[in-house]
């Protein structure tokens, strides 16, 4: 990759200036809620800043409860592959493997059904 | 006029029956050409009773205009043409002649009059969608289509059953307002809840969806959601408990979203998020509210599209589908990447994108008929689905970590379908006035006020800004291989584990029971025997039948043998 061209988002400016620009944009929404009039139908909405709050904490609060949703939805990939096949210890296999997968002990992933899947981390 | 009479799944029959007769460029042409044709000539049919008769003392309509079902007629040839487009370079008649059959079938049931009518079109289209399924052809889409097909025959004997007590009970079929009372009308209920993806029975969705061809996909996220939406909004207008399942609709699938690794999984989470918009919108049952929730189902068979489009033509191209596989494919797959930001945009509810002019309508009625609280839902929700289907699908696709994958853009076909969708998206986005004047009733709502934009953009804007947030302090969940328990693991693990469990007591204790019986049994020959041996010593022994059958043969030999010398 040597000879390749540099892209877009390569250039740590380029990304420096997407967030420079959302952070304006935030605050610059910020302040626009004083000074546009908004015809509200509920009290909530002529609370202090009331949809950019909702809108960080909401992403915010669902990121944290997904991620901890995986303590106990999370399965090794092969989970269900399983299925018609006798083995005794299915559950704790699968949960091995993937806690090893976490630790980084796996560089490979064993599953043969899915087309191309292996690290290409480059 | 005659032509009236040509139901609109007519043509997309007959296609399918000409697609499995052609081959190549002639082949390709007629399926161009069927949608572009049917909806020319469904441009003119207006509304009213086109095709009806007698059966057996019913009267059945098979084909019923109004402007409701229009409505859905539109956006299904829409999505038909795209989706025909897209998938222009398959060599493969299972999948182009199982694709015209289902979109016929989905056109077949909104036009349907009577629920007999819809009950056939209902099972066609689970007959004919699962083909797109098991087009893929690997073990794996076997058994999720098998799955898929199961639930979705079921879904049609429910209603099948309900239709008839339906019939019973009002001694009609025609399918007009049903409402939650009587048999029949829970019946119908749980039909429909059930191809509309309602909570716990959601699954097979994101089940099989992800599973099917990447064109097949495309089909399947268009239709058969979109059928039930439509009954709903004609049986269940105005039914309160749709508000709640709704609104639970659009909550808990943003969760799996978040964690789920494969893209196409998560646009099937979010698929069902978006319903979720049109059942809360069907059960407020306002004027303002139906026509939220029919024209989000209008908008989302066309964004949720691009963005299956989007990621299918990232499958087709580098062969994988997992975030944690991808990243960076936005150096070489430039106009991919635009595209799916469109659609992302659209499904986000930007302002100048489709998806604002049509979901604010239904969050506008929650708020204006007191529901405060579901109200506060879909607005998480419209914070979440930005945050999974409107960051994280580009983001992870096309940005994030440098996968090394460097692949062009899909091939022509499949970058004209994506441009078609986005332009219907901006279009709509633009200038709603078009497709506010095909809803149902007149309401003179109007999106772009100053108020809601603004809300809607901080809403968006400061969720953008979490995620960035989360993602640079590393507080972000990582897209790991792995698979996420959702309520299939009922019916894929725990019911075939604790069948295996009780079968396998039921066997044991059946064998133990039988070993004790028989050893009883013997020890009582024995007791008897014993008895008898006092009585008469020779004959009566425990002797096993064989020796006894033996000594008959020998006494009828000897017999023989006498009577041959006498």
């Amino acid at each position: 990759m040597g000879n390749e061209k540099k892209h877009l988002f390569e250039h740590p400016k380029n990304v420096k200036r997407l967030l420079h620009f959302l952070y304006g944009g935030c605050a610059l929404l910020f302040v626009l809620d004083f000074v546009i009039h908004r015809h509200v139908i509920h009290q909530w909405e002529n609370l202090w800043g009331f949809y950019p709050i909702y809108g960080f904490v909401g992403c915010v609060v669902l990121v944290r409860v997904a991620t901890w949703m995986r303590t106990f939805l999370m399965r090794a990939e092969n989970y269900y592959d399983f299925e018609g096949q006798e083995s005794e210890s299915r559950d704790s296999e699968g949960k091995e493997d993937i806690h090893e997968q976490h630790k980084g002990k796996y560089s490979k992933n064993n599953n043969a059904n899915n087309v191309g899947n292996h690290n290409v981390d480059a | 006029m005659w032509m009236l009479e040509i139901p609109p799944f007519a043509p997309f029959f007959i296609g399918a029956l000409l697609a499995a007769v052609t081959r190549g460029t002639l082949r390709n042409m007629i399926m161009v050409a069927i949608p572009i044709i049917s909806a020319l000539h469904l441009g003119l049919v207006p509304e009213g009773v086109h095709v009806q008769f007698d059966f057996l003392n019913y009267q059945l309509t098979p084909y019923r205009a109004d402007k409701l079902s229009l409505m859905f007629g539109y956006v299904f040839h829409i999505a038909a043409l795209i989706a025909i487009i897209y998938s222009l370079h398959i060599r493969d008649t299972l999948q182009q002649v199982a694709a015209m059959m289902y979109a016929g079938s989905g056109l077949g049931a909104v036009f349907a009059g009577d629920l007999l009518t819809l009950f056939v079109f209902w099972e066609f289209l689970a007959f004919t969608s699962v083909f797109l399924i098991w087009a893929r052809r690997t073990r794996r889409s076997y058994v999720a289509g098998m799955r898929y097909l199961i639930i979705q025959v079921l879904s049609g004997v429910i209603l099948l059953v309900g239709a008839l007590f339906y019939a019973a009970e009002n001694s009609t079929l025609e399918f007009g307002y049903i409402g939650l009372d009587g048999v029949s009308g829970w019946l119908i209920f749980i039909a429909f809840g059930i191809k509309c993806a309602f909570p716990m029975a959601h699954n097979w969705l994101t089940d099989a969806y992800p599973e099917a061809t990447v064109t097949g996909t495309v089909f399947l996220s268009a239709f058969t959601t979109k059928v039930a939406v439509y009954a709903l909004a004609r049986g269940y207008p105005g039914t309160e408990l749709l508000v709640y399942i709704g609104a639970a609709m659009t909550c808990f699938p943003i969760f799996f979203a978040v964690i789920e690794n494969d893209l196409r999984r998560v646009l099937a989470y979010s698929l069902i998020n978006q319903v979720g918009f049109m059942v809360v919108g069907v059960g407020i049952g306002t004027a303002l509210a139906i026509n939220g929730a029919v024209s989000h189902a209008f908008n989302d068979v066309i964004f949720k599209g691009l963005l299956f489009m989007s990621m299918g033509a990232v499958l087709h191209m580098t062969g994988r589908i997992n975030g944690s596989d991808l990243g960076g494919l936005y150096k070489t797959m430039p106009k991919t990447t635009v595209l799916c930001i469109v659609g992302a945009a659209s499904i986000s509810a930007f302002p100048l994108f489709s998806g604002f002019v049509s979901k604010s309508m239904v969050m506008s009625a929650a708020l204006e008929n007191g529901f405060d609280w579901i109200w506060l839902m879909l607005l998480f929700a419209s914070a979440g689905v930005f945050h999974h289907a409107g960051i994280k699908i580009p983001y992870f696709a096309f940005f994030a970590h440098d996968s090394g994958i460097r692949v062009s853009d899909p091939p022509i076909n499949m970058l004209f379908a994506m441009l078609i969708a986005a332009s219907l998206c901006v279009a709509i986005g633009i200038y709603p006035a078009a497709l506010y004047s095909l809803l149902p009733y007149d309401t003179g709502y109007n999106p772009y006020d100053a108020s809601h934009v603004l809300a809607q953009t901080q809403l968006l804007f400061f969720s953008a800004l979490a995620f960035v947030w989360l993602n640079l302090s590393g507080k972000y969940p990582p897209e790991l291989c792995s698979t996420n328990l959702d309520v299939d693991w009922i019916y894929r693990r725990v019911a075939p584990n604790v069948l295996q469990k009780i079968f396998s007591f039921i066997w044991k204790t059946d064998r133990a029971l039988r070993l004790a019986f028989l050893v009883k049994f013997d020890l009582f020959l024995a007791f008897l025997a014993q008895r008898n041996e006092g009585i008469s010593a020779l004959l009566s022994r425990t002797y096993p039948v064989g020796s006894m059958v033996m000594w008959v043969a020998v006494i009828l030999g000897v017999y023989l043998f006498l009577s041959f010398i006498h």
